[in-house]
């Protein structure tokens, strides 16, 4: 049942005998383990090679069990039931609400889907969303309980829950264990036999879809492409439709598993090109890769430009770091087009860079490989969205950095909202809602997916769900509870800028932007965490939290009165001396804001939200 | 003497001290006693109780041992200047029989040759010193008397695991006078859990009724790995605050200061401890005893603590010292500054590391801010506010 030669055929292949397709899956759900055992199944991986979670590469994806960057394979089959040898492309899509623009081009790539669902858990916020997404893109969706060999798998429940989102019967949901390798053919004939095969023109102009970018040290960058129409050919310069750059075409070939070069890619295959460009800017993911000598006229849909939704400032705790983060950062730019920055100076934190990021994760993702790939240790400022500030004077402010807000004389303030979809246990439902509520959503919509599990809509201010909003959701549902959301536009609110100040001096990286009904509680709870954290000085310290000029919350640090050790005899010497040595160190990682000296240490549990 | 374990370096086989080092003088030696009636709660010294140890490390044990470190010193500081003070501490040295202490005070004497009108000091627990032990001691050639006292209130002896009784010491203190001991000092401990303010001042009247040439106060520390400190983190027993130890403080040097006794160390007032004055001027001192600090000339070095393992050591002609500490010279002139800024003789300018123009602007920046005073040219000393902010002022100098 393996092709004979143990990997891809690689030559043009007709369109009729391929069928492109990727797993939508939730984390943890199997799917690494499913595309691990297709690279078996289909002999494109021996046994005794394999490793784990063959696709996820980065060190990242691979401890987290997430995938960032999207990865495809290309997998000879020969169908035992036709016996007709096929080419499947497997695309891997990420799997993030962060990344969910980079999710919709992996889907435009396919032309069916994969819809992995674990037996013993059902169905999580973010796959829907994906299923949503795919069924959009008009994507055959075939539904596949994972998992059947666990105790706690109720496939009948879920049969008809997943049956009944996508409009088949519940025996048409495959059943499967990709850990045991139980029924990965039947799936793999499944799609053989219902994924629709490509249908683009292979005489019209070259159009090919960049649905990954990513840079390579040696060969600058790679593209992972999904060929639409005509032919893509080392003989032609390539043109990139939406900045009209023409390059050369380096390179082109298909993943199985590993690179293979090939001196063409023609419609409906998959795989990669290189440009020959140096950053991942100028070949991004969404763009139309094209023919420069016989050009198309009209580019692929859905190109976008990544935009930042949320912005914090990196510092290195060493200031004299600071040139390694602005070179690390070059670099992870150079593989991540969504990526902005520009240096920044904070009175309290000395020079770092203002990082504007898809989510959360991403900021998580970057602030992780700065610190393990390139040895910094970095202090961020709590993140924050972008406002949209109207002046009186007609004017238009954006807002990335709390600092940055106009003082007075503001009309209005805009802030982004988003759409989230919440999935969980119906008993839930109550806990869910107050705490909506309370981060000020909206309740659009609420649906049964069955008489046990809820599906709630609500329209929730970005701010609000980017700091603790997803934990706080875990913790009231005993874990239950699944999240999606996307961005949907931006709404008027009443906002204010609280600012902290110690012995009168505001303290920028603590100021933050808060609706002004949180402003007090914003204010209080900095304020009491500052006069635990900071250490008592010779003179007292008033801690302020205020909007403008009126203060909201006060608390004093009282001025140290002792602080010497009463005994210091012989024994006592050595100890006393090494204890001064470590202070002196420790002084050096104070910063003096006024004539404050704050530890670095209060800093980052200050600006840091699992305390509470 | 707290014998806390601090990080060191090996001791080579030829003893602590590097090649070429020698104490030019002045030198003191300090008798280390590990041996207590019983284990009092916030008591982290290294002490042992007759429970404790067995037979062959008793008190008999530990004298043979330490007339042989006495020796063993005098070999290895080859031109040494006759000793200046001598300081038997503990633990409780007087639990040992005053013929012991003198046969040790004897060797002291016999290996390096006491200086005229040297300082010979032991601490003392009220409830060992009777007339016979005092006049015993005074013919053995001891000088100096040091009670612990700790308080004059019950609840607070109590609380701290003493056993003797509010008057004890005082008594204890008279008796040492009438003896013909000239200096007789008592310790006493504030900022014990459940003291209030006014049984401090209780406890301060109560010590200067014995008329004693000598007093130190301590703010109780509560040493890691003490029954007071399991007490305290079980919240059994509220420590007070910091405010409320700057009140004593401040009440302390009020009250002993008006009595006639001026301070001259943080922690001391009255006609000063010779010895302890060595501490603080960084001169050379050899600790005898198990788990005792010494300083000769920039090395630092301790003993192995465990009486037993002290013993055999020294039975073995070996040296007992358990690590060793080559200071540097920054690390030297740490030391003397942290040290001699304790003191109210004031500490010499020249102390200052840094150019002259910068430590001028820090000493000027502490005097504006009340912690230092300059009483005579080119010479610093702690204001009272400065005495409780010490480690504040060290670190400003230190900057």
């Amino acid at each position: 049942m393996t092709n004979p030669a143990g990997r891809a055929d690689l030559h043009r292949t007709v369109q009729a005998l391929i069928r492109n397709f990727c797993i939508i899956a939730h984390i943890d759900h199997g799917k690494s383990t499913l595309a691990d055992r297709m690279l078996e199944v289909t002999g494109v991986i021996e046994q005794r090679n394999m490793r784990a979670q063959y696709l996820d590469r980065m060190d990242i994806e691979r401890e987290r069990g997430i995938t960032i960057k999207a990865q495809n394979v290309r997998l000879p089959w020969h169908s035992p039931g036709d016996g007709k040898d096929y080419v499947l492309h497997l695309i891997d899509t990420p799997g993030h609400v962060d990344f969910t623009y980079e999710v919709s081009r992996s889907l435009a790539a396919c032309e069916g889907a994969i819809l992995l669902v674990d037996a013993a858990q059902g169905i999580e916020a973010q796959t829907l969303a994906n299923l949503y997404l795919a069924l959009e893109n008009d994507l055959h969706v075939i539904p596949v309980l994972n998992k059947i060999d666990l105790p706690a798998a109720q496939p009948d429940l879920y049969a008809a829950e997943l049956a009944n989102l996508i409009g088949c019967e519940p025996d048409d949901v495959l059943r499967i264990s990709a850990k045991t390798g139980q029924g990965v053919t039947e799936l793999l004939e499944t799609v053989v036999r219902d994924v629709p095969p490509p249908s683009g023109d292979p005489n019209a102009p070259a159009r090919a879809l960049i649905f990954d970018s990513v840079y390579d040290a040696y060969r600058g960058v790679i593209t992972y492409v999904r060929v639409v129409d005509g032919e893509l050919s080392t003989r032609d310069r390539l043109l990139m439709m939406s900045t009209k750059a023409a390059h050369e075409t380096l390179e082109v070939g298909v993943i199985s598993p590993e690179p293979v070069v090939r001196k063409s890619l023609s419609a409906g295959e998959v795989g990669y090109v290189i440009p020959g460009v140096k950053n991942v800017r100028e070949a991004r993911v969404g763009d139309t890769i094209t023919s420069a000598t016989k050009p198309a006229t009209v580019a692929l849909g859905g190109y976008r430009d990544p935009k930042p939704m949320v912005f914090s400032g990196l510092y290195p705790l060493d200031g004299s770091e600071y040139p390694a983060l602005r070179e690390a950062l070059d670099k992870l730019q150079l593989n991540d087009a969504a990526l902005v920055y520009e240096p920044e100076n904070s009175a309290a934190l000395g020079f770092g860079f203002r990082v504007g990021f898809l989510g959360l994760l991403h900021l998580e993702i970057v602030r992780e490989r700065l610190e393990r790939e390139h040895g910094l240790s970095l202090i961020s400022t709590a993140p924050n969205v972008v406002y949209r500030v109207e002046t009186e004077s007609g004017g238009e402010v954006i807002v990335t950095n709390p600092s940055e807000m106009p003082g007075g004389k503001i009309a209005r303030i805009f802030e982004p909202v988003v759409k989230a979809m919440v999935l969980c246990p119906s008993e839930f439902t109550g806990a869910v809602m107050e705490l909506c509520q309370s981060r000020r959503g909206s309740l659009t919509a609420i649906d049964y997916l069955s008489e046990t599990r809820v599906e709630l809509r609500y329209t929730l201010p970005l701010a609000e769900i980017i700091f603790d909003f997803f934990d706080a959701l875990k913790s009231r549902t005993r874990g239950y509870a699944s999240l999606d959301y996307e961005l949907s536009g931006e709404q008027e609110s009443e906002l204010v800028k609280v600012d902290i100040l110690l012995q009168g001096e505001p303290v920028d990286a603590f100021s933050a932007i808060v609706h002004k009904d949180k402003a007090y509680s914003y204010g209080t709870m900095m304020a009491s965490k500052l006069r635990e954290l900071i250490p008592r000085q010779q003179f007292e310290v008033p801690i302020q939290a205020a909007i403008g000029a009126r203060v909201i919350a006060r608390e004093n640090i009282r001025a140290i009165r002792k602080d010497v050790l009463a005994k210091c005899y012989g024994g006592d010497i050595s100890r006393k001396r090494k204890l001064l040595e470590k202070q002196k160190e420790g002084k050096k990682r104070m910063k003096t804001i006024g004539r404050v000296e704050v530890p670095q240490e209060a800093f980052i549990a200050a600006l840091s939200t699992s305390s509470d | 003497m707290a014998g806390s374990a601090v990080q060191g370096e090996p001791v080579p086989l030829t003893g602590p001290l590097p090649p070429g080092a020698r104490s030019t003088g002045p030198l003191s030696v300090y008798i280390h006693v590990p041996f207590c009636a019983t284990r009092c709660g916030y008591c982290d010294f290294n002490t042992y109780t007759a429970g404790e140890l067995g037979a062959s490390t008793g008190p008999d044990a530990y004298v043979e041992a330490a007339l042989a470190e006495i020796r063993l010193a005098r070999e290895t500081l080859v031109d040494a200047p006759p000793v200046s003070t001598v300081f038997f501490g503990g633990g409780t040295p007087t639990l040992l029989p005053p013929n012991a202490l003198g046969r040790l005070l004897a060797e002291v004497g016999t290996s390096f040759g006491l200086e005229p009108g040297a300082e010979v000091t032991t601490e003392a627990n009220p409830e060992t010193l009777d007339a016979a032990v005092l006049s015993a001691l005074l013919e053995a050639g001891f000088t100096r008397i040091s009670i612990g006292m700790q308080s004059a209130t019950p609840h607070v002896l109590a609380t701290l695991d003493r056993v003797h009784t509010p008057g004890g010491s005082v008594d204890a203190a008279r008796a040492a006078r009438a003896a013909g001991f000239d200096q007789v000092s008592l310790d006493l401990i504030y900022g014990t859990p459940g003291e209030s303010a006014s049984d401090w001042r209780i406890s301060l009247d109560a010590a200067l009724s014995a008329e004693p040439t000598h007093i130190s106060a301590y703010a109780l520390v509560v040493e890691d790995g003490t029954a007071l400190s399991r007490r305290v983190r079980r919240g059994e027993m509220p420590l007070p605050d910091d405010d409320v130890l700057a009140d004593r403080y401040e009440v302390a040097d009020a009250v002993l200061s008006a009595a006639g006794l001026a301070w001259y160390e943080i922690s001391n007032w009255g006609s000063p401890c010779r010895h302890n004055l060595a501490y603080w001027h960084s001169d050379d001192w050899w600790g005898i005893g198990p788990g005792a600090h010494s300083h000769v000339s920039g090395t630092r070095w301790w003993n192995v603590r465990h009486p037993a393992m002290y013993a055999k050591t020294l039975g073995e002609k070996r040296s007992p010292a358990e690590a060793r500490e080559v200071l540097s010279a920054e690390a030297r002139s740490d030391e003397r500054l942290l040290l001699g800024i304790r003191l109210a003789e004031g500490l010499p300018v020249t102390c200052i590391p840094g150019d002259s123009a910068a430590a001028g602007t820090r000493v000027a920046e502490l005097a504006a801010e009340g912690l230092v005073e300059l009483p005579v040219a080119q010479s610093i000393r702690l204001t009272l506010r400065g005495r409780l902010l010490a480690d504040t002022v060290v670190h400003e100098l230190l900057r």
